[in-house]
């Protein structure tokens, strides 16, 4: 048995916070927002971009602040049961190197003691950089776009939601098999 | 802002961890395995994740928020460009990473602090998109 909660429980919770906030104070749930926020913070010279006043969106701050207080207490509450995968993708995932699963996230990658390695944080660099370049630069993230765009039936959200997945599928088919054996000590 | 707003806008950031964390949609393992096709899992949390936030909206819109507002939908621009290219960076980073921001944030609060590396990558990134904005096309 496992403990995880089913999607039909945890995806109307997700979804339910786009009425939540737009109920609150007509708040749009995207998460990714709060990264332009964090630059704008920065209190020395800086784009024209991140020149607004971030204390105005603090409430999105506070959200995030929710995110991590929300991981802290479901780190507890997880009873790190072992991700119950599809057999075909666990087997793809044991010929990269990776153990079976025993957490949330492979520990190959992203255990403290992984950061030993330079090529872990090349890897998390890299792939933060396209996350935060790629949401600013199409206008949102899985929250903004995919959930709260959607359901706002906006057509550019579509878009930016198909190519989420065009990205995606290339680097889960393409690099990702490459760049988890060579993370794990192998070569490309 | 009242602290009771603050405190509310918290709670429900709350919510979204413990959520993203027990239903799994923060895994790694997930994220690989739904661009794989390996599993329904992320797709219906997805999906009955846009299918009540639809409802929600329209339920709400017009009316008048808690703290004042009258709530509005603001329609998105419609210019292309940014929502193809800028979409597909956004994917290649989130298959590559096999997390989003919101994911990120509730990992570091499960004690993985690695993700602050990659959240870290992810400032970098919104920081240089800040300085090339003007010379992209959009």
């Amino acid at each position: 048995m496992t403990h995880i909660w089913p999607w039909y429980i945890s995806g109307p919770l997700l979804g339910l916070m786009v009425p939540l906030l737009l109920w609150l104070g007509n708040k749009d749930f995207g998460i990714s927002a709060n990264l332009r926020h964090i630059c704008a913070m920065w209190p020395g010279k800086k784009p024209a971009f991140f020149q607004y006043d971030w204390r105005a969106q603090s409430w999105n701050l506070w959200f995030a602040a929710g995110l991590v207080a929300g991981g802290f207490v479901a780190g507890y509450l997880y009873p790190g049961d072992p991700v119950p995968l599809n057999p075909t993708v666990l087997e793809r995932f044991q010929a990269w190197g990776l153990s079976a699963p025993q957490d949330i996230v492979p520990p190959e990658l992203f255990a403290t003691a992984a950061l030993a390695s330079w090529k872990t944080w090349l890897y998390l660099l890299g792939g933060g950089f396209l996350i935060g370049f790629g949401a600013r630069y199409g206008g949102g993230c899985t929250s903004g776009h995919a959930i709260s765009g959607l359901a706002m039936l906006q057509l550019p959200s579509l878009v930016a939601v198909v190519f989420f997945f065009v990205g995606g599928l290339i680097s889960a088919w393409w690099i990702v098999p490459r760049i988890v054996p060579w993370l794990l000590g192998g070569g490309l | 802002m009242k602290p009771i707003f603050t405190f509310a806008y918290f709670l429900s950031g709350m919510l979204t961890g413990i959520t993203l964390i027990q239903s799994q949609a923060a895994s790694w393992y997930r994220i690989e395995e739904m661009f794989q096709f390996g599993a329904f899992h992320m797709y219906g949390i997805i999906g009955s994740a846009i299918f009540v936030a639809l409802i929600g909206v329209q339920l709400l819109k017009g009316r008048r928020s808690l703290e004042g507002a009258e709530i509005k939908i603001n329609d998105k621009a419609r210019t292309w460009t940014r929502y193809v290219v800028g979409g597909a960076l956004f994917g290649l980073g989130w298959g590559l990473a096999g997390a989003c921001p919101g994911p990120t944030l509730s990992l570091i609060g499960a004690g993985w602090p690695a993700f602050l590396v990659l959240f870290a990558g992810m400032i970098l990134g919104t920081w240089v998109y800040g300085v090339l904005r003007d010379v992209l096309p959009h």
